[in-house]
């Protein structure tokens, strides 16, 4: 197949756009920039929704970017099992339009919280975590000030049973814990799948750790993935 | 006629607030000894145009369902009243 292209959602106070577009120039992916009054994604193999401020985070996280015109688009691309994954921003996005259950609340602590974090990896669903195994641990930036994932108890619950939990907050041993949690979201959820698990939505950002020089290349492997996932797959093109 | 809505959005009961909590603290750090406990949340004030009560109690009760308030987390309740004078209090 060709390289994989990627269509990553832009809204006004998005700022991780270019770090997704870096990192699939790395790989040697096509990488275009939406902006959100567009609603045509150009056909793209897979759709980004990036961190940042969409809308300066009035009101709510995503509350105004979720009826943005380019949410039409990447709504129908989800629900057509296009690969999606939405971090930080793009994740409380996600909740807010109802594509991933649940919300992202201020963090517990009340800091926004810039570090370095280690994840395990839970159910490693769909496109996004296909190359990686249950009990993996992986290493990746947050930067946040609302990412206390919340919902309610019969929606974690049937999270877990689905296997839609993908990835846990956790210490260096891959242990999960209170104390390796680093905004309080409810049992340690750094990211999950929908139903499906071609939509991920995490916190995280691996687009910030795709080169050793700042730090790490855990991210990669969650771009490695697409990839495989996209080789096995028919063309874009195919599935209409 | 112009309607003035004061709309509360609360985080739902029994959904930890450590906005609040950090308030409370505060208030004790005062010497406020009889602060039992404070929820924060969000007063939003709309003016808006509704031939009558009902309407824009009906409009208030829509834009809160579809955008104001996430009821995964928040719930929405408002007061509505005739709109008298400017919503922030400037002349003219």
């Amino acid at each position: 197949m060709s390289a994989p292209r990627i269509a990553v959602a832009v809204f006004p106070g998005t700022w991780s756009e270019r770090d997704f577009g870096h990192a699939a120039g790395l790989l040697g992916w096509d990488a275009r920039l939406v902006w959100h009054t567009e609603d045509d994604l150009g056909s793209p193999d897979a759709v980004v929704l990036p961190g940042g401020f969409a809308h300066g985070d009035h009101l709510r996280t995503g509350a105004i970017a979720r009826f943005s015109p380019v949410m039409r688009a990447v709504e129908a691309f989800a629900a057509a099992g296009g690969p999606v994954i939405g971090s930080c921003n793009g994740f409380q996005i996600l909740c807010e339009a109802g594509i991933l259950p649940g919300v992202l609340l201020r963090n517990d602590h009340l800091e926004f919280r810039c570090d370095w974090q280690w994840l395990r990896v839970e159910e490693p669903r769909g496109p996004w975590l296909d190359g990686l195994a249950s009990g993996d641990r992986v290493r990746l930036p947050i930067s946040h000030g609302e990412g206390r994932y919340y919902a309610d108890a019969d929606t974690l619950d049937a999270l877990e049973s689905n296997g839609q939990v993908a990835l846990r907050y956790a210490d260096a041993s891959g242990v999960v814990s209170d104390a390796a949690n680093p905004n309080g979201s409810l049992r340690g959820i750094a990211g999950i799948t929908n139903d499906r698990g071609n939509v991920l939505g995490l916190m995280p950002h691996p687009e910030r750790a795709v080169e050793q020089e700042v730090g790490g290349t855990d991210g990669l492997r969650l771009f490695h993935s697409l990839d495989r996932w996209l080789t096995a797959q028919p063309a874009a093109a195919e599935r209409g | 006629m112009r309607w003035l809505a004061e709309v509360h959005v609360r985080l739902r009961p029994g959904i930890a607030d450590p906005e609040g909590q950090t308030i409370a603290g505060g208030l004790r750090a005062l010497g406020f000894d009889a602060v039992v406990e404070v929820r924060a949340g969000k007063l939003l004030r709309l003016v808006i145009e509704a031939a009558d009560r009902d309407a824009a109690d009906a409009a208030v009760s829509e834009m809160s369902r579809r955008l104001l308030a996430n009821p995964v987390m928040e719930t929405a309740d408002w007061e509505l009243r005739p709109e008298s004078v400017p919503v922030d209090g400037a002349a003219g």
